[in-house]
């Protein structure tokens, strides 16, 4: 593992050294290192770059690990993660990705990461995405797919740090009876950065529960842009909530849609997008801290 | 000592919204302004934090001219402002905002003791979000222990009651009196509550942008109180009286 590759760990997946669990690290388009452990076995996928995480039924407070990290200028990297959650089990995956880059070539990490979610079974996914090194154009895409069968719950955690160039998130979800699917989205831009990030969730089960919310904070010349759609096909419950912090000539367009097919779906929309208030800044500075320290407080907190 | 000279403020369309204010609040001394809604007096609290500039008219501290200085140069000379409507934040939590106020990190106990003074328990709140999930009242306690929180030696509060309840009012009046004797901080407190007005050093009636009255409780509140008004009256304005 290259120095870079461990610095990038270290703030996409908190690494210190090693990791306690099964775990695959994937560094410039190989694996660098992988564990099985008794109840969660990762094989290489025979028909295409990538791997397969299979978690046992009924598997406990288990952590996986599978951070990638591109730290060669000019690699496109692509991979293909297929999770297989079996019945009852309730695991955290850890799914980091940091891209290190220097020059003007193009270098990227284009993630599609496919969960079969059995009944009961619950998953925390975290993702943290960040870009280092003066390359303007390091790029992360991702594309995740969840399958939530009965009373199955996800809970995901996505964080798009810093220095990631461009990026293309496409994040979707179908539900089944009872199922609950929680996404906390945060998103920092900078400079002349562009984003896409679109969800669609797709309530097909009886009392089934989406809840998305995405804050973002667009600085410099950083465009982003926001869609999301929610169908509601059965008696369900659908939230989604974009929040955006406008700073400098930071551009943001959320187009949420939502689709009700049943009369029992209840959906709703909210989103708010535009400059700091100006009384919280002003709120702040009664506490002694200029208009620029007011400003990062607040960033800084809404990204939390 | 704090010094207010000739203090004007106009609105954008010319109209004045305070008219030649003139007052001083001694070091220790608990000033208690009060009056009809629309008066002034928020906007009064507003230009001695800086948070408006006044049309004309000038702010001494302690002998010096602050009139020109900023927000955060008047919060850096020690005065601090507790809002009548506080301001929400999205993800900013009551600890994170009272170390924002202290300038450091508040330890577990001052935390607890700065919260405990405004009726609240710091396992139920310290966490919280400054969002609109807090109540009224809850968000309205905060704001004071932001204030608390920096020990400086000029205090605002505007209408600091507003939204607690009767039980935890008599408590807010304790730490106000206490503020009162234990330090030789300055406070102005804008209030409609007779027990608040009862506990100042000095009351003013600001109606119609100016001072209309101004003196110890023992002089203004009967003319407040009337035995037969029973409202707090809009001195010039009369009240069936
Ligand atoms: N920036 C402004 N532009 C125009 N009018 C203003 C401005 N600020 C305050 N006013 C007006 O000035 C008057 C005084 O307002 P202020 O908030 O100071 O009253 P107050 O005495 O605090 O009243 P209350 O007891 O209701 O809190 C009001 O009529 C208000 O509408
Ligand atoms: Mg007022």
């Amino acid at each position: 593992m290259n120095s870079f590759t461990e610095q990038l760990l270290g703030i996409v997946s908190s690494f210190k050294g090693t990791f306690h669990g099964a775990y695959n690290l994937r560094e410039n388009g190989t694996c660098a290192g992988r564990k099985s452990s008794a109840n969660v076995v990762i094989s290489d996928l025979e028909d295409k770059s990538g791997i397969s995480i299979r978690v046992k039924p009924g598997t406990k407070n288990e952590t996986v690990y599978i951070p990638a990290c591109v730290t060669e200028s000019g690699l496109r990297d692509s991979v293909t993660n297929l999770f297989y959650i079996g019945e009852n089990a309730d695991v955290t995956i850890i799914a980091g990705c940091g891209v290190h880059a220097d020059g003007h070539e193009t270098t990227a990490h284009s993630g599609t990461h496919r969960f079969f979610i059995e009944k009961n079974a619950h998953v925390e996914y975290i993702e943290k995405h960040v870009g280092t090194g003066d390359a303007d154009s390091k790029e992360i895409n991702t594309k995740t797919e969840f399958s939530l069968a009965e009373n199955a719950s996800v809970t995901m955690e996505s964080e798009q740090i810093r220095g990631v160039n461009r990026a293309n998130r496409v994040t979707s979800a179908t539900l089944a009876d009872h199922a609950v699917y929680l996404v906390h989205e945060r998103l920092l831009t900078d400079g002349s950065d562009s984003l896409d990030t679109a969800f669609e969730v797709i309530l097909n089960g009886e009392d089934s529960k989406a809840d998305i919310v995405s804050r973002s904070v667009a600085r410099g010349h950083s465009s982003q842009r926001y869609s999301s759609r929610i169908v509601g096909n059965s008696r369900c419950t659908g939230h989604s909530e974009c929040d955006a912090i406008l700073a400098e000539n930071g551009s943001v367009d959320a187009t949420p849609c939502l689709s009700a097919k049943n009369t029992d779906a209840a959906l709703i929309h909210e989103a708010a997008i535009g400059k700091i208030a100006g009384e919280q800044i002003t709120k702040l500075c009664t506490f002694g801290l200029t208009g620029k320290e007011a400003e990062e407080k607040i960033i800084e907190g809404f990204l939390k | 000592m704090l010094t207010l000279k000739d203090i004007c403020f106009q609105a954008p369309d010319g109209k004045f919204i305070l008219k030649d204010v003139n007052l001083q609040i001694e070091d220790g001394q608990l000033l208690v302004v009060t009056g009809p809604n629309g008066g002034g007096k928020s906007t009064l609290a507003k230009i001695i934090a800086g948070i408006y500039q006044p049309s004309s008219g000038q702010i001494i501290l302690d002998g010096q001219d602050i009139t020109a200085l900023d927000v955060t140069g008047k919060a850096k000379k020690g005065i601090s402002s507790g809002f009548q409507r506080p301001v929400c934040f999205k993800g900013i939590t009551v600890r994170v905002l009272l170390n924002i106020a202290a300038g450091r990190e508040l330890t577990a106990n001052e935390l607890k003791s700065l919260l405990g003074m405004v009726g609240l328990c710091m396992c139920d709140y310290a966490d919280r979000e400054l969002n609109a999930s807090l109540s009224g009242g809850e968000l309205k306690r905060i704001e004071i222990a932001s204030v608390l929180a920096r020990r400086t030696p000029f205090n605002i509060f505007d209408e600091p009651e507003a939204g607690i309840d009767l039980w935890s009012f008599q408590k807010l009046i304790d730490i106000f009196r206490e503020m009162k004797s234990d330090s030789s901080a300055s406070q102005m407190i804008i209030s409609h509550q007779k027990s608040i007005l009862e506990i100042a050093d000095r009351i003013a009636v600001i109606s119609a942008g100016t001072v209309v009255e101004y003196g110890v409780p023992d002089k203004v509140l009967p003319a407040l109180f009337g035995e037969d008004s029973g409202c707090v009256c809009p001195v010039g304005k009369g009240c069936g009286k």
